[in-house]
């Protein structure tokens, strides 16, 4: 798949879970794509991340993905 | 005057031992000295109200923290541990009290003008505390505001040919003994592959991809002076395989008490003469020495390199020439299936550039993991879930006897179709032609 098309796709699973989760696992993105390699995956995400449609969340210890300006801020 | 009353506080500066809150205290007042001199661009009381905020978390039992969230900084998903304060109206200058990771030089070897620059930044920008250095090994400037976090990485890479390390699911920041920098049993220059894998995988510890964190550790001999078999899922360590070397002269003015054992480390008190057959021979954890006719023999190919002989009598025993390092993988501390000791998975690879041997061996085991890993599941727990036979399958390594950790723990040898002649389909009819009912 075009990383182009996969970023899109990306986008778009987010959305649809927009209501109910707001942070996703990176192997939550590799089962969107079976034939594609977990590096090309990760580059699509790299690239979302850099034009500012995802962000990184962190624990610490464990980070997750989601679309930038999702869930509750730590802030609030 | 203190800010906040910390009485349950001061009973631990009390006892024999250093007190981080005897450190804390004196930081607080240094920064509130220093406030006419230095632009704080943090609140001047962060200290203070930490000091207060956990003589509170005492009082109650309860933390006060939240960790986590979106800190960090542009394209790095690692690097920034987010941490704000849930009273944050009672302790301002701890509302936010985020922690940097900042990637140590190898083998932790600074100039001092380098150290004056981090403190002067930490505490222009930060609490001014600092943990040198972190359970990983990096440099952790604990408590700073989310909008120092760009300013702080942009003067740390710019000005100070320094990088954030690792944290969350990243490769962590590698870490290396000291090595052929000042230590004579050092196998390979572990300085020099930390630092090249370090930039060889900076996609990994800046973008993170993994099921959960992973961490490589570098020992220039199996003296493990970073621990690595115990604290990395992947440790490189260095040994030989060919003989030790002796020289006889060197053993025998040891025993002679011409040359003081352990470098004259045990000189407290009257230990005795040494003695050679006590303190070495016998303490051999595979009975491979002994003496004939005064001089020292070995039985090399029982040698586990526990290293002890070599310790004792470093002018007698030397490290082989023949040196490489072997990997191990899947050590891990103790949260979800108990801790581990890493396995042996390569007993012995030369280490020369451009290390093309041991990055198949990491990326092959990377590819598997991150396809097979659970999340949150560090590598010795998806080796333990799936075998270790899966990891040499993965990795293209043929089992051997170093592989075997106990003999005869497991008596089922299942074969896969390719691995056997013809594969699994027989043609009854031939089978029959040969064995009739």
């Amino acid at each position: 798949m075009e990383k182009e098309a996969a970023k899109q796709e990306i986008l778009n699973f987010l959305e649809s879970k927009s209501g109910s989760k707001t942070k996703f696992y990176f192997n939550d993105f590799t089962k969107l794509f079976p034939d594609m390699k977990a590096r090309d995956v990760k580059k699509a995400l790299s690239e979302l991340v850099q034009e500012e449609k995802m962000m990184y969340w962190s624990s610490g210890s464990t980070t997750l993905y989601g679309l930038k300006g999702s869930g509750k801020k730590e802030e609030d | 005057m203190p800010k906040h009353e910390t009485p349950l506080l001061d009973q631990l500066e009390s006892g024999p031992w250093p007190s981080f809150v005897s450190d804390l205290k004196r930081q607080a007042e240094y920064r509130h000295q220093k406030q006419n001199e230095v632009e704080y661009q943090i609140p001047v009381d962060v200290v203070d109200d930490l000091l207060g905020l956990l003589e509170l978390s005492y009082k109650e039992g309860e933390v006060h923290w939240k960790h986590g969230g979106i800190v960090g900084v542009f394209g790095y998903g690692g690097g920034v541990i987010g941490r704000y304060c849930d009273q944050p109206k009672d302790f301002p200058g701890v509302a936010h009290f985020h922690t940097m990771r900042v990637n140590q030089p190898a083998g932790k070897y600074y100039k001092t003008d380098f150290l004056r620059q981090l403190c002067d930044l930490w505490d222009f920008r930060g609490s001014g505390l600092t943990n040198m250095h972190g359970s990983t090994g990096d440099i952790v400037l604990l408590g700073t505001r989310t909008e120092q976090l760009e300013e702080i990485f942009y003067e740390l890479t710019h000005n100070m040919n320094n990088d954030l390390g690792g944290s969350g699911s990243n490769l962590r920041t590698p870490e290396s003994c000291l090595g052929e920098s000042r230590c004579e049993y050092a196998c390979y220059d572990s300085q020099e592959l930390c630092y090249h894998l370090t930039m060889e995988y900076q996609d990994e510890l800046h973008r993170p991809a993994f099921p959960y964190k992973f961490k490589f550790k570098f020992d220039a001999c199996p003296n493990g002076c970073v621990a690595s078999i115990a604290r990395s899922d992947m440790s490189f360590i260095g040994t030989w395989r060919d003989d030790i070397r002796i020289d006889q002269e060197a053993v025998a003015a040891y025993v002679g008490g011409e040359l003081k054992p352990n470098g004259g480390a045990h000189a407290g008190k009257d230990w005795g003469p040494f003695d050679i057959q006590k303190e070495v021979i016998d303490l051999c954890p595979t009975s491979c020495m002994w003496m004939e006719d005064g001089k020292l023999a070995i039985n090399n190919r029982e040698c586990t390199r526990c290293m002890h002989c070599i310790n004792t009598m470093p002018r007698a025993l030397r490290i082989g020439n023949d040196r490489g390092l072997s990997i191990l993988c899947g050590a891990k501390a103790p949260i979800l299936d108990g801790a581990q000791m890493g396995s042996l998975l390569v007993p012995f690879v030369k280490v020369e550039e451009p290390y093309d041997e041991i990055k198949e061996v990491i990326e092959n085991i990377w590819d598997w993991w991150m396809e097979e890993g659970k999340n949150r599941e560090r590598l010795g727990e998806t080796m333990k879930r799936q075998g270790f036979q899966k990891l040499l399958e993965v990795t293209g390594i043929k089992a051997m006897p170093q592989h075997v950790s106990e003999p005869r723990h497991n008596p089922y040898i299942f074969w896969k179709e390719e691995e056997v002649p013809g594969g699994f389909d027989r043609d009854i009819k031939d089978y029959r032609s040969r064995h009739p009912k």
